[in-house]
């Protein structure tokens, strides 16, 4: 299972990529693979705030609803509105096509995992 | 305990496993509830074919010469012309007209009777049969459940899979018929029903021959289309075809009238539990009925999510009995309990799905019916 090493990690299978200001925010392959075929995405507005470890919005699949939880607190200031009408992305790119949203804010001090970290709660999740 | 503990396998549990089933905890039997992948299992059902292990269903079996009398008084529907080798669904009815369980009775023999309930009822069902029985000379209810497998088989092309294991004339079984065969070698009930809405075989076998003709379908039927599909894909399928399932759409609260199941009552056949209840409901109507809706606003209505008649409205009047994203259509559907009043197809209402309150409709119960293939309001 793929775990990209350029990306941090949440233990509740976030990752998240520091570009600049801003915190480019997804859910990981594990992820994905646990919910199933998301048929069904309800992101936050751009200009909302988000506080770490809350609901900012949900993914559903076709039997169940996830929390889409913000891995930090700030402003979000784009989402991935091609998820709007192509939910799946989630599935078929979920480190890439798949994003969620954009967060202005940092995960300093916020315990986030590396690749290795993350590979590591994987192995110990499933066993 | 934890549920986890003490979970029970089905005789097909090795199956699953190597076939890369996700196993959950259901009825207290661990079961797949997806292999792959849910849209895809969904779709070979309804296209080609998908292959089911419900061996968590009970069977339950009743027999004497009472047998006849103690099952026509339980069931709200009429069992007098159910000849031996054919099915009826119908309810396990409380003296308040509503659902202790929903099942199939198959008649064996003149004086055996076959129960296929849910596993989840099952022993609710037999404690309430045997108090029936209590007293009742020649009458004896046996749960055989764990004697039998039970596999499905349910797909356009299931009837071809079926008959190139098997020596017996499928076609001259009709629906919600049965005998007894061999399939891939094995004795096996041969039943031609389902809970899918598409056609297809239910398959009991003894355990230990279950494995050789779940193998032995997967092999067959691989070419044609056939692939394992777990419970998700049973939920979505049945759901779609209007199906009820104990626990969502009927319960100890609710009534064959109330759920669109008035065909399976028959207050003409005599008395029988239930009887009086259900009949002061036929003459004065019900309040409240079961009815299919479709979302107008973006979102996915799921059980027990709140309807409201007005967007403002401070008391809900109804709540989703089941509600997702349909595969076949590709579109988020449900069903869910009106006052009777509002139940009009093109009738619009509210469920209010965590913070939003989004629109809904009406529209025809089933959504799916395999000579229509169409959602039609």
């Amino acid at each position: 299972m793929s775990i990209p090493r350029d990306l941090q990690y949440t233990k509740s299978h976030e990752w998240v990529r520091v570009e600049g200001d801003s915190v480019v925010i997804g859910i990981t392959h594990y992820a994905q693979d646990q919910l199933g075929e998301v048929v069904f995405v309800e992101l936050p507005a751009v200009g909302d705030t988000v506080e770490t470890g809350e609901e900012m919005g949900t993914l559903e699949s076709v039997k169940a609803v996830s929390e889409m939880l913000a891995p930090l607190s700030g402003e979000v200031t784009e989402v991935n509105e091609a998820l709007e009408d192509n939910p799946n992305l989630i599935n078929q790119s979920p480190f890439g096509d798949g994003w969620l949203v954009k967060i202005t804010g940092s995960v300093e001090g916020l315990g986030m995992m590396d690749a290795s970290g993350y590979a590591a709660l994987l192995e110990a999740e499933q066993h | 305990m934890t549920e986890s503990d003490s979970l029970q396998k089905t005789p097909l549990y090795d199956e699953h496993l190597a076939a890369g089933g996700r196993m959950v905890p259901f009825a207290g039997y661990s079961l797949p509830v997806q292999y792959t992948s849910l849209a895809e299992e969904h779709t070979a059902v309804r296209t080609k074919a998908g292959l089911f292990d419900v061996s968590h269903m009970g069977e339950v079996f009743i027999t004497g010469p009472q047998a006849f009398d103690f099952v026509q008084n339980l069931s709200c529907n009429d069992h007098s012309k159910l000849a031996i080798g054919r099915a009826q669904y119908t309810g396990l009815m409380y003296p308040q007209g509503t659902f202790v369980d929903d099942m199939l009775v198959h008649r064996m023999a003149e004086d055996e009777f076959l129960l296929v309930v849910n596993a989840a009822n099952r022993h609710k069902d037999v404690a309430y049969l045997q108090g029936l029985a209590k007293g009742i000379d020649g009458v004896v209810v046996e749960d055989r459940s764990e004697q039998w497998a039970q596999m499905a088989v349910q797909g356009p092309e299931a009837p071809g899979i079926v008959q190139a294991l098997t020596e017996t004339d499928l076609g001259a079984i009709r629906y919600y018929r049965f005998v007894w065969g061999q399939v891939a070698g094995r004795r096996a009930l041969i039943a031609r029903t389902g809970y899918t809405g598409e056609d297809g075989f239910e398959l009991y076998t003894a355990p230990e021959d279950a494995p050789t003709v779940w193998r032995a379908l997967l092999e067959e039927g691989g070419p044609k289309g056939l692939i394992p599909a777990g419970l998700g894909a049973r939920d979505t399928l049945r759901f779609e075809a209007g199906m009820c399932l104990y626990g969502q759409e009927i319960d100890a609260e609710t009534t064959p009238l109330e759920a669109g199941l008035g065909w399976i009552v028959k207050l003409a056949k005599g008395d029988f539990i239930g009887r009086d209840a259900l009949q002061s409901q036929a003459e004065n109507g019900t309040e409240r009925r079961l009815v299919g809706f479709e979302m107008l606003d973006r979102g996915i209505a799921r059980h027990d999510h709140k309807i409201f008649l007005g967007e403002t409205d401070q008391n809900p009047v109804g709540s989703v009995t089941t509600g997702t994203q349909s595969p076949t259509f590709g579109k988020a559907l449900g069903m869910a309990y009106l006052p009777t009043d509002h139940t009009d197809i093109g009738s619009e209402f509210f469920v209010q799905i965590r913070n939003r309150r989004l629109r809904a409709r009406v529209i025809k119960l089933p959504f799916y019916s395999r000579e229509k293939k169409s959602v039609s309001a």
